[in-house]
């Protein structure tokens, strides 16, 4: 058999983790990525990442963590990783720490913990509140070195397109194209992961990056992997709204003390405090973004007649908030003009994170042998609601499972893909081919733009916070008249050379797959459960709907079926965060 | 208010030749250089209203964190996304960096600066990702430094700004050197500082700095880029005088 390669697609801190594991066990790994790997999405992680190490003496435990992380998704994680995952988290904060990450420290030069939502515990490590930042350029830093080792070999602005499934159903590489000669090629590889992060650009303007298109998860999604709770969508309570992005203002603000009010009959009322005693500004997101809608939109209590409510840290000590928050306070001051030291914040909820994401198996794969997803893109670690800082410890974690499981994968192979047909490879790459030709020759009336503008309003307005059933059908009836205008576009660029707007017009096509996935899985879900809120059905159901959904591609559009969670650990309860969460 | 002029100096290929298009883009409070981009990309029409295809440029987090979208905004080297309108002259004039080849119109091509952190080793030589225990404390002032330094985003600022770093020289600029001691810094770092250091005295290192110190004025993370340039002469000194005597 040839010398097995491994293909990772993304380099952000799950594709990073995914590539070290690879190449440490003297793995070979082609890297792809649609912008140089040190400028992946991970970098606008603020807060910080948890680990239970209990260094504050409250009797934390990865028990409770796993606890909080259960309760916080609402009973829809599969308990067995999301165990495995919290078990880890002080190993990988040591490791991370080893890796040079400039975590803040305490006087004694330990680690310093702060709290987050959805625990009572100060577990969440951090470094300034640009820990996805720092985090991201350690792993990047290892991965260079195996790059000067002459194990990882880059494809920096280069798209995953597909894989490439041979006539067995089994993954054997993928096609990408190289965004600067605009030319598609195909890679030979006994195992892809997918590390390709999340589909906020799905909802027009969200706190994401401009390249988390959820392209490459929906390419696989219409190749028979299976798109697992795509309905479970995150809507940060706490962003600052622009013309071309919804700036996060990080979790970490209200973890060291900061105070969400508006004005009520002429006083500041501390509405989360208010209605959530136990947890107070600390309720996990889909709570306080709940609550800002009902303040809002249901009480008419915005700021200034805005869509917007306070976010106070002007009590606390201005040269701690520095050190603490730096960077997300920086973020205030450079796009909104004013010192957050001295004039409460204007927030509010802005799409955030997807729970769901490509259905994997414990062992990261999805349902295409071969085909790895992990980190935002996969589903595995957050139920219905993600915790703050559980994300960069998924990531790591997904990456530290996946690169051991492809080789353990890879090794089990009876042949290598480097044997398949070269005919299997050549199909694939004329695919993909003929896909940008066709593009290449569109000459409608449509603006690709001013179509995704729209998608992203639609889904922004109805599939986020508040869900009807009457305007989920609307919007699936609008996606698939986009997907009908879609075939009308108009290319502007003929060049044949770093052509932005082609490669647009194919990742919005596969935008308009994944919106169908969100939007009708929210459609059929008639319960409320984390971050889905339908008011026509306000309680959660666990007998029909205590299942992980399951999207499988058609050509009429997806078809839903349902699975069991796995709560083997933890039994089902109420989720309540008025009262303290009673023990498990 | 007016409608916004922008005039951008456009490039087809990386061996053609620049031009400039202009384009008039209706006034909305709010408005970043990146979003009158994406203006443009809506109605790629010019001036004169003739069509032309919509800009190209670099673009990721729009948040000042990624480093992507370094250009020259009215002359000044910085972040498209952080250029509110607002507090912009008209017209905005945009221009592509001017020390990396330009890949099409405003994007470019920085994967030198990546080339210069494996040449100072960049990275903690960790003995593997396996559970061995809590790293080595670190006080927090050296906490504080690291953190500073570890906020370059490899922009390339502070290379635009830097009047040694260019085609004809080999310096790897103040970015790699703030990242050269920010590895000596780490407790583990010493253990690998005399390869570091022995790289930061040879061709193209801090002997080649001329101490302009425009790299710490234009860096937009305030990374302390002299102090590291300071640190790194001490140490690349010492390292110079203890070689000799141990001949």
């Amino acid at each position: 058999m040839a010398e097995q390669r491994h293909l990772v697609v993304g380099g952000g801190l799950a594709g990073l983790m995914t590539t070290i594991k690879i190449c440490e066990a003297g793995g070979a790994v082609d890297l792809f990525s649609v912008v140089p790997v040190k400028r992946s999405h991970s970098v606008c992680a603020q807060g910080g990442i948890n680990a239970a190490v209990n260094w504050k003496g409250e009797g934390d435990s990865p028990a409770i963590h796993l606890d909080d992380t259960i309760y916080g998704g609402d009973f829809l994680g599969n308990q067995p990783p999301v165990k495995a995952m919290c078990d880890a988290g002080p190993a990988i904060i040591f490791l991370l720490d080893r890796m040079g990450v400039p975590f803040n420290r305490t006087s004694e030069g330990l680690l310093d913990f702060r709290r987050f939502g959805g625990t009572k515990h100060h577990r969440t490590a951090f470094a300034g509140a640009t820990t996805g930042q720092q985090m991201l350029y350690a792993l990047d830093e290892q991965v260079r070195r195996y790059e000067a080792q002459g194990l990882v070999r880059k494809f920096e602005t280069w798209e995953f397109l597909g894989a490439i499934v041979d006539n067995g159903g089994v993954c054997r590489g993928l096609t990408a194209l190289d965004l600067r000669s605009m030319k598609v090629e195909a890679f030979v590889g006994d195992t892809v992961a997918l590390a390709t992060g999340g589909p906020g650009i799905v909802f027009g303007r969200s706190t994401n990056s401009v390249v988390n298109t959820g392209t490459a998860a929906s390419a696989a999604y219409q190749q028979g992997a299976y798109y697992a709770n795509g309905e479970f969508i995150q809507v940060h309570p706490t962003a600052i709204p622009g013309e071309d992005k919804l700036r996060l203002i990080s979790e970490s603000v209200r973890g060291e003390g900061g105070r969400m009010w508006t004005l009520r009959d002429g006083k500041p009322w501390y509405f989360l405090e208010d209605m959530y005693p136990a947890y107070g500004n600390l309720v996990p997101r889909d709570i306080a973004s709940r609550a800002v809608f009902k303040v809002v939109f249901e009480m008419g209590l915005g700021v200034d007649g805005e869509n917007a409510v306070y976010l106070d840290v002007t009590h606390k000590d201005p040269e701690e908030l520095t050190r603490k928050l730096g960077g997300v306070l920086e973020i205030y001051e450079k796009f909104k003009g004013a010192d957050p030291r001295v004039v409460p914040m204007k927030v509010f909820p802005a799409m955030h994170y997807s729970m769901g994401g490509l259905w994997v198996d414990y062992d990261q794969m999805t349902n295409v042998p071969g085909l790895f997803a992990v980190g935002e893109v996969d589903y595995q670690y957050h139920g219905a609601n993600r915790l703050g800082a559980n994300s960069l410890l998924s990531c790591l974690f997904g990456g530290m499972v996946c690169g051991p499981k492809m080789l353990a994968y890879a090794k089990g192979l009876k042949r290598s893909a480097a044997d398949v047909a070269n005919g299997q490879v050549e199909r694939a790459r004329h695919r993909d081919e003929e896909a940008y030709e066709r593009i290449y020759g569109m000459d409608g009336a449509e603006n690709a733009y001013a179509l995704w503008r729209e998608l992203g309003e639609w889904m922004t307005q109805h599939v986020t916070v508040e869900r009807h059933n009457k305007d989920l059908q609307r919007t699936d009836d609008k996606i698939v008249e986009l997907m009908d205008r879609w075939d009308r576009i108009g290319i502007n660029d003929h060049g044949r050379w770093l052509n932005q707007e082609v490669s647009f017009v194919r990742q919005l096509w596969n935008m308009l797959e994944l919106a169908r996935v969100i939007t009708l899985g929210a459609l059929a879900r008639n319960e409320s459960r984390g971050a889905h809120y339908k008011p026509e059905f306000p309680e959660r159901d666990d007998a029909h709907f205590l299942k992980t959904t399951k999207a499988r591609w058609t050509s009429d559009g997806p078809t839903l079926s349902y699975e069991d969670v796995d709560v083997s650990l933890i039994k089902p309860r109420p989720r309540k965060y008025d009262v303290d969460k009673s023990a498990s | 208010m007016d409608p916004i002029l922008l005039r951008v100096k456009r490039q087809a290929r990386p061996d053609s030749e620049p031009y400039w298009e202009e384009f008039k883009i209706p006034y909305r409070p709010g408005h970043n250089v990146h979003s009158l981009l994406m203006e443009v990309q809506l109605h790629p029409v010019r001036v004169d209203g003739t069509r032309t295809a919509p800009v190209v440029w670099d673009a990721s987090c729009l948040e000042e964190v990624c480093g992507s979208c370094t250009m020259f905004v009215n002359g000044q080297i910085r972040q498209a996304c952080s250029a509110l309108v607002d507090t912009l002259a008209r017209p905005i004039v945009l221009e592509p960096m001017k020390k990396f080849p330009v890949v099409r119109d405003l994007a470019v091509d920085r994967s030198r600066m990546f080339e210069s952190l494996k040449r100072v080793r960049a990275w903690v030589p960790i003995d593997g990702t396996y559970d061995l225990g809590p790293g080595p404390r670190m006080t927090e002032e050296v906490q504080q430094y690291a953190y500073a330094l570890s906020r370059c985003m490899t922009c390339g600022c502070c290379l635009e700004a830097c009047p040694q770093y260019n085609d004809h020289s080999a310096f790897i600029g103040p970015a790699a050197v703030g990242q050269a001691i920010l590895k000596n810094l780490h407790p583990t770092g010493p253990l690998t500082k005399e390869e570091r250091t022995a790289e930061l005295m040879g061709v193209g290192g801090i002997v080649d700095c001329g101490n302009a110190q425009n790299c710490v004025v234009v860096c937009p993370k305030e990374v302390p880029l002299t102090r590291a340039i300071g640190d790194a002469g001490r140490q690349t000194t010492k390292k110079f005088f203890r070689d000799i005597f141990r001949r």
